[in-house]
Parts: structure tokens; C-alpha cells; sequence
């Protein structure tokens, strides 16, 4: 065959000619396709300029950013523009994996992530926030030679994404087409399906669904569409929707049944992460995402600006919140438009307040082997900072805190259970009846507070504190600068910018009051593998299997959390250095879903001018030893 | 001077100031980029000069933020590493180290021995810095 010069066709004209590929096959330009557009995103420049290098003598296009903001607004200005992304997990100014999602979710393009980093959690962190490939630095040319089989794979299985209904004999047909081509050499694969793909997107752009059609014009998920996305997937039921009925509801001229079903898939697996699970609240997991008609607020995970703003139209944010939220710069008015950039700005802030906060090295040290009274005196003193916010239940104002974050925490109910987040539970609540972290709260906070209320914001007060604080000491005048052993590991092996682990086991809703000593908090931040454990005696199957490979630890039991609450009752906090690095496993997990509201909750609380309580307590650091693990 | 230029790489080599990384940049470099491992050398003996000079700015302080170290210590640690400067990568391991279980440590005292180490290892990591932008220098220079 001739070669033939396809729109996105490669570069040499090796074209999608069997023939001509079974003789050149030494040459690199016919090895595999070249003018893949690459989107290069760290914050090193030497890397950026090696990769750049490699890149472009693997014959592919490619753009570089040093920043992560910068990185998404060139993919929001240019829908097509790029088939892939790189990008570094550990950036200063946003998350590689928050990259990650934004990217995955807005313009469905394939990532990988890459780090200097080689730690197995950081490595499945990048699987389950759904990168296609986890490079470890020194990247070398053979890594990069062969990124084009993921954008391969990718366009393949939008195309055949079959679920349910429909068109079943139309997918089969496009697999078989797709087999077809498989028989040829790779790169022939890819011009094929560059090539139909090209001139189907000329012929039926912005269509109506046809389920015979082959081409899959990238479908830009937008604010809007998503949010019709996730209202249908809401009314129909997360577990019920199917695409051709959430097509249905949707209603959106030139969206296809299979731009919706990888979407779907996306999302299922995204809130599947997000661990949002919670038997008797099953339902709510709907709700991750944007707030849809459930009281209960499922996972809520990349809510930016504009999912608050969502949130406030389907009333489960009161405005006063999102005003509240956006005085403090930690929501932007939502721009339901494509732009991105408010929603950018928006987790860029929640980033930099994150970052002041560490920086400030908050001395709340209340959940680190304190004696109870000292913390008791402590949380007081912290909770008469908290303000209670009239006419807004505080489970609303967290969720509208939690809107902005990208952090998988639930937001139950009052009276319900916390869902997901399991894998955060603190010990003490889920020995309680709840399976939330009532017990924490109610404990941090005793006095003149309902549940919820302030205990939540008290907790995230701790919580951001806990990770950021270090052990204190009795008197220590180090003791500013201590930040928990766990933090900088969890910073090496994570990369990302959160302080430590972020507090797991912060449930906000806690409805418990119960006698628990504050030390027994304590224990369960510092366990996160016993966290880890006790949640899992409460997590609903579905959780179990996302936190099954995190756990290194012993399963779940509600035995040993009796154990620890009872030894608690006599034994101060133990200091989880040791366990932090032992756990880290566990804390990493942890750490991903919470990092990013932990921060946000730190921001609201400093916006109430909630100062971080100073403490210095007594402290034994070594006796952690009779927590199970 | 070709004959010192390969000495002075092999050197390099040998005493392990440079690893196959190293090797994988020279192979870059062609006709049309023929300065380029020389450029990227320049590039991070700029930037981590900035991660030098920020890292001592934070021990200066007087008070170690393990953290902050240890993400400075990671960005030179993956610069170093795409260059392959290997000796200062595992200068920038052993810091990293150092600052992990520092941070973790509680008693003051030993958090202090810590934090000595890491001081210590900080001026090794200087020294190996120093000595390789030396040899590099030295390297181009007889390469042109």
C-alpha cells in the first residue's frame, strides 16, 4: 500500500501499510506512531528539558509546563490539542494526582505520572486516581517510546464501550474491526484509528448519537454536562444508571450513549476510590462529585467552585455558605462555562492555604498523646474559637467546605453514619454504634456543641493540625518545629504538597457523644492502620476491596478497637512516629482522600479566625505498644 | 584535548560522580542539538544552586522544618537524578533520610544528633555538588 498521509498519521510516512511496516521496521519513525501531541507538566526544570528532548527524538509533539495551573488551562483552551499527559506527582503550586483527576475527568486524556518517588503507595496511588502508567525518574527513552499504546488503548476502549442496552451489535462490529486492525503492526493500528477517527469527526461532528458510528469525537466533560451527568446518574440511582437511560435524562443533543458509558465508568471508578461506601448509605455515594438530590452528601471529591455552586442550586449548600466560602477565597462563582480557571484558582487556593497552614506549623498537638484533661482544656479553648453558624447546619457548612475540596469524605447526615472514609475512621468512632467519627468530635469537643456542629470543624482543625504537628513534649522548645514523622514521609512517598498524613479518621459528622478520651483519638490518628482495620468492620464490601490492598495490617475487628479504648482510658497518646513508619502504606491512602479538605477546612477555620491552639503536653512517646495492629 | 576530555569522563565515571544516566543524555545529543548535555547541565547547576540556597535559608532559621527540608531534598534529588549526578543523589537520599526519622524523633536529644547528621550530610551534599559542576566545567570546556 502507499502510505498515505493521514491528518494525525505519522510523521515518517510509514503510514498504516503493512507491508511498508514489515520492511522498515528498524527506522524509528515506523516503531510507533509519531506526532502524538505530549503535554510535558514538573516542576524541574532540568527534567522538563530532558524529556522534552526525549520526546521530540521519539518523534512526538510536545508542550511543556512547569506549572499545573498552566498545564490545565492549555488543555481547556485546547479540547484536542493534546493526546496525552505527563506529569510529575510532586508539584508545588497543585497535586500531580489532582492533576490527574482534573485531566481525567474534564478532558478524558490518558496521564502518566511520574516522580522520583518509587514507593508502592505512591505507585497505586497513581493507579487509582487513574493513571495509565507510573514512570519512577531517571525516565529513559524506552519508558517514553511507548506512551503511544496508551493513547491507543484508551480511544480503543471509548470506542467499544459497551454497557447494557443498545447497541450491542454495533459494538461488536467495532471490535472486530478493531481486532482486524490489531493483526497489523502497532503503528498501523494507530494511524487506522487516527485516520477513521479524523475523517468521522469531519463528517459527524456534534452529531446525533448514532450507535453505529465508529468515530468518538472527544467529548469534553464540562462543568455543566457533568453535572446533568451526575443529577441523572443521582435520580436514577448510582448503582441502577445505566447510560442509555442517563443519556436519556440528559438529554444532551450530540452526546452518545458511549461518551456517556466511559463516563460512567470513569466515575464509577472514581467513586469507588473515593471509598465511599457505607451500607446503609449506599445512596448517598451518588452524591460525590456535585451534591445531587440526597440530603446525605456522598463523597465529595474535585468539588471546585463549581460543584459548590451546584451544590447551592440543588439546595444542599445554602448560599450564606458559598458566600462564605468564597469570601475566603476558597470558592469561586461558578463559571458554568468551560473555562476551568475559576475552578482552577479555586483548588489553587485551597493549595496555597494548605501550604500556608503547614507552613505555620499549627501547634495543635491535642490528638498526639494528650493527656485527656490537657486536651479537654485545650479543646475548649478551641471550641469557643469555633463560631456556629446560624440558620446553616454545620453538616452543610462542612459539606460546603468539603465541596471545595477534592477529598472523598462523606458528609452524612445528622444522625447518620458517616460513609466511606472508612479507611479514615478513627477507632473510637467506630467502636461506637455509629460508624462515624462521632466519638472523636463529640470527645474534641464537649461542651456547648451539638454534634456536628463544631466538633466537625473543631476536627478539622486537628486534623489539618495532627498531620502538621510533631510529638510534643513536655516543656520542648523544639516542639514548633516538630512535624510528625509521618508528614515527611508521607510528603517523600506521596509527593504531594499535604502536611502529613491527613487526618483519616475525620469524620465530621460524628453524631456521637461518647466518653472517649481524647487520647484515644489520639491512637486512632496515629493508627492508621488500625483505622484501617476498624474500618473495615464497618466498610461496606465495596470498601474493603478498595482499601483491601492498602491495608498491611490485621483485619478488621471491633475487638481490638475495644482493646485500645479500654487501654486508653490509662494510657496517654501514644506518639505514632513508629507507627507512621511502619504505616505509611495505610496513611498514604489515607492521605489521598483527605488531604485537599483537610486543607480546606484549615482555610474555613482561619478564615473564622480560628487560631491553632497551642499545647505543649507530657508525653510518652513509646508506648504505643499495646495498640493491635 | 580529546584525550582529556575521555579522561576526565572517565574519572567522573569512576569515582562516581556521574552514572549511565549520564550516558543516556550524551545520547541525545546529535547534529541538531549538539550542546545539549551541556545546556541540561547548566540548567541544573542553576536550579539546584536555588535548592542549595533554600535549604540554607531553612537551617539557617535555627529551627528544622523536616518537612520543608524534605521537599527541597526531593526536588534536588530529582534533578540530580535526571542528570545522573549520582553522588549528590545519594547525598540527597541520606539527607532525606536523616530528616525522616529527625521528624519522626522525639526526645529532643536525639532529634538534635539528627538534625547534626543532617547538617553534616548537607555539607558533604554541598562539597559533592561543588566538586561535580568543577569536573563538568572542566569536561565541556575541553569538549569545544
Amino acid at each position: 500500500m502507499m502510505n498515505q498521509s493521514h491528518g494525525r498519521g505519522l510523521g515518517s510516512a510509514a503510514g498504516s501499510s503493512s507491508g511498508r511496516n514489515q520492511g522498515g521496521e528498524e527506522s524509528t519513525a515506523e516503531m510507533f506512531p509519531s506526532r502524538l501531541r505530549v503535554l510535558v507538566v514538573d516542576d524541574d526544570p532540568t527534567c522538563l528539558m530532558i524529556l522534552e528532548r526525549m520526546l521530540r527524538t521519539c518523534l512526538y509533539e510536545v508542550k511543556k509546563c512547569n506549572r499545573a495551573e498552566i498545564a490545565l488551562s492549555l488543555l481547556r483552551k485546547n479540547e484536542h490539542g493534546f493526546d496525552i499527559v505527563i506529569s510529575d506527582v510532586h508539584m508545588p503550586d497543585m497535586d500531580g494526582f489532582k492533576l490527574l483527576e482534573h485531566v481525567g475527568l474534564e478532558m478524558d486524556l490518558p496521564v502518566i505520572m511520574m516522580s522520583a518517588d518509587d514507593s508502592k503507595s505512591v505507585v497505586l496511588k497513581g493507579v487509582t486516581h487513574g493513571a495509565v502508567d507510573y514512570l519512577i525518574k531517571p525516565v529513559r527513552m524506552e519508558a517514553l517510546k511507548n506512551i503511544w499504546q496508551h493513547v491507543v488503548r484508551k480511544r480503543r476502549s471509548e470506542w467499544s464501550v459497551p454497557e447494557h442496552s443498545g447497541s450491542v451489535e454495533e459494538t461488536g462490529e467495532r471490535q472486530q474491526q478493531q481486532r482486524g486492525e490489531d493483526d497489523n503492526a502497532s503503528s498501523v493500528n494507530q494511524s487506522n484509528n487516527s485516520r477513521k477517527r479524523k475523517e468521522q469527526e469531519g463528517e459527524e461532528q456534534g452529531e446525533e448519537e448514532d450507535a453505529s458510528n465508529l468515530k468518538k469525537p472527544r467529548v469534553v466533560w464540562s462543568v455543566e454536562l457533568h453535572q446533568q451527568f451526575v443529577a441523572a446518574v443521582n435520580q436514577l440511582g448510582v448503582e441502577k444508571a445505566v447510560p442509555k437511560k442517563i443519556l436519556e435524562l440528559m438529554n444532551v443533543p450530540g452526546l452518545t450513549r458511549e461518551n456517556v458509558a466511559s463516563h460512567l465508568q470513569k466515575y464509577r471508578i472514581y467513586l469507588r476510590r473515593l471509598g465511599g461506601v457505607v451500607s446503609q448509605h449506599q445512596g448517598n455515594l451518588n452524591n460525590s462529585f456535585m451534591t445531587g438530590q440526597d440530603a446525605s452528601y456522598g463523597p465529595l471529591s474535585s468539588l471546585n467552585g463549581f460543584d459548590l455552586q451546584a451544590l447551592v442550586v440543588t439546595g444542599q449548600l445554602p448560599a450564606q455558605s458559598l458566600a462564605q466560602l468564597q469570601a475566603a477565597g476558597l470558592a469561586r462563582p461558578v463559571m458554568v462555562s468551560k473555562s476551568g480557571l475559576p475552578d482552577e484558582r479555586t483548588i489553587f487556593s485551597f493549595d496555597s492555604t494548605k501550604t500556608r497552614s503547614q507552613q505555620t506549623q499549627p501547634q495543635m498537638n491535642l490528638l498526639h498523646g494528650v493527656p485527656t484533661g490537657v486536651e479537654a482544656r485545650q479543646l475548649v479553648g478551641l471550641q469557643q474559637q469555633l463560631p456556629v453558624r446560624n440558620g446553616m447546619s454545620i453538616q452543610q457548612q462542612i459539606a460546603a467546605v468539603r465541596a471545595g475540596h477534592s477529598s472523598g469524605m462523606p458528609m452524612p447526615q445528622a444522625g447518620q453514619q458517616p460513609q466511606s472514609s472508612t479507611r479514615q475512621t478513627m477507632l473510637p468512632n467506630r467502636m461506637s454504634e455509629r460508624s462515624g467519627f462521632s466519638g472523636r468530635s463529640s470527645r474534641v469537643l464537649p461542651t456547648s456543641y451539638t454534634n456536628h456542629s463544631s466538633s466537625s470543624l473543631a476536627f478539622n482543625s486537628f486534623q489539618q493540625e495532627l498531620p502538621v504537628n510533631g510529638f510534643p513534649l513536655a516543656g520542648a522548645p523544639g516542639l514548633s518545629v516538630r512535624k510528625p514523622h509521618a508528614s515527611s514521609s508521607y510528603q517523600e512517598e506521596v509527593n504531594s504538597s499535604e502536611p502529613g498524613f491527613t487526618t483519616p479518621s475525620y469524620n465530621m459528622f460524628s453524631n456521637r457523644h461518647n466518653d472517649w478520651d481524647l487520647h484515644s483519638i489520639g491512637i486512632a490518628f496515629d493508627a492508621e492502620s488500625v483505622a484501617f482495620s476498624s474500618s473495615e468492620a464497618y466498610s461496606t464490601s465495596s470498601m474493603s476491596r478498595t482499601n483491601d490492598h492498602d491495608r498491611n495490617q490485621t483485619p478488621p475487628s471491633m475487638v481490638p478497637r475495644h482493646q485500645v479504648y479500654g487501654n486508653g482510658g490509662g494510657s496517654s497518646v501514644r506518639v505514632k512516629s513508629e507507627r507512621v513508619a511502619v504505616d505509611t502504606t495505610a496513611a498514604m491512602t489515607f492521605n489521598e482522600q483527605y488531604s485537599n479538605q483537610e486543607d480546606l477546612m484549615s482555610a474555613l477555620l482561619k478564615q473564622e479566625g480560628i487560631a491553632p491552639v497551642d499545647t505543649e503536653f507530657d508525653f510518652d512517646a513509646y508506648s504505643f505498644d499495646d495498640i493491635p495492629v | 584535548m580529546q584525550r582529556q576530555v575521555a579522561l576526565i569522563k572517565q574519572s567522573l565515571f569512576d569515582q562516581g560522580y556521574l552514572d549511565e544516566q549520564f550516558v543516556e543524555l550524551e545520547e541525545l545529543q546529535d547534529d541538531a542539538n549538539p550542546n545539549f548535555v551541556e545546556e541540561v547541565a547548566t540548567l541544573y547547576f542553576k536550579d539546584s544552586a536555588r535548592l542549595i540556597s533554600n535549604i540554607e535559608q531553612a537551617l539557617e532559621r535555627g529551627s528544622f522544618d523536616f518537612n520543608r527540608l524534605d521537599n527541597y531534598m526531593h526536588q534536588f534529588k530529582g534533578s540530580s537524578t535526571s542528570i545522573g549526578a549520582s553522588k549528590v543523589k545519594t547525598e540527597c537520599t541520606m539527607f532525606r533520610e536523616y530528616c525522616r526519622v529527625g521528624n519522626a524523633e522525639v526526645f529532643s536529644l536525639f532529634r538534635t544528633c539528627d538534625e547534626c547528621r543532617c547538617l553534616r550530610t548537607f555539607k558533604q551534599l554541598k562539597k559533592e555538588h561543588a566538586t561535580l559542576r568543577k569536573k563538568l566545567e572542566q569536561y565541556f570546556q575541553a569538549s569545544k
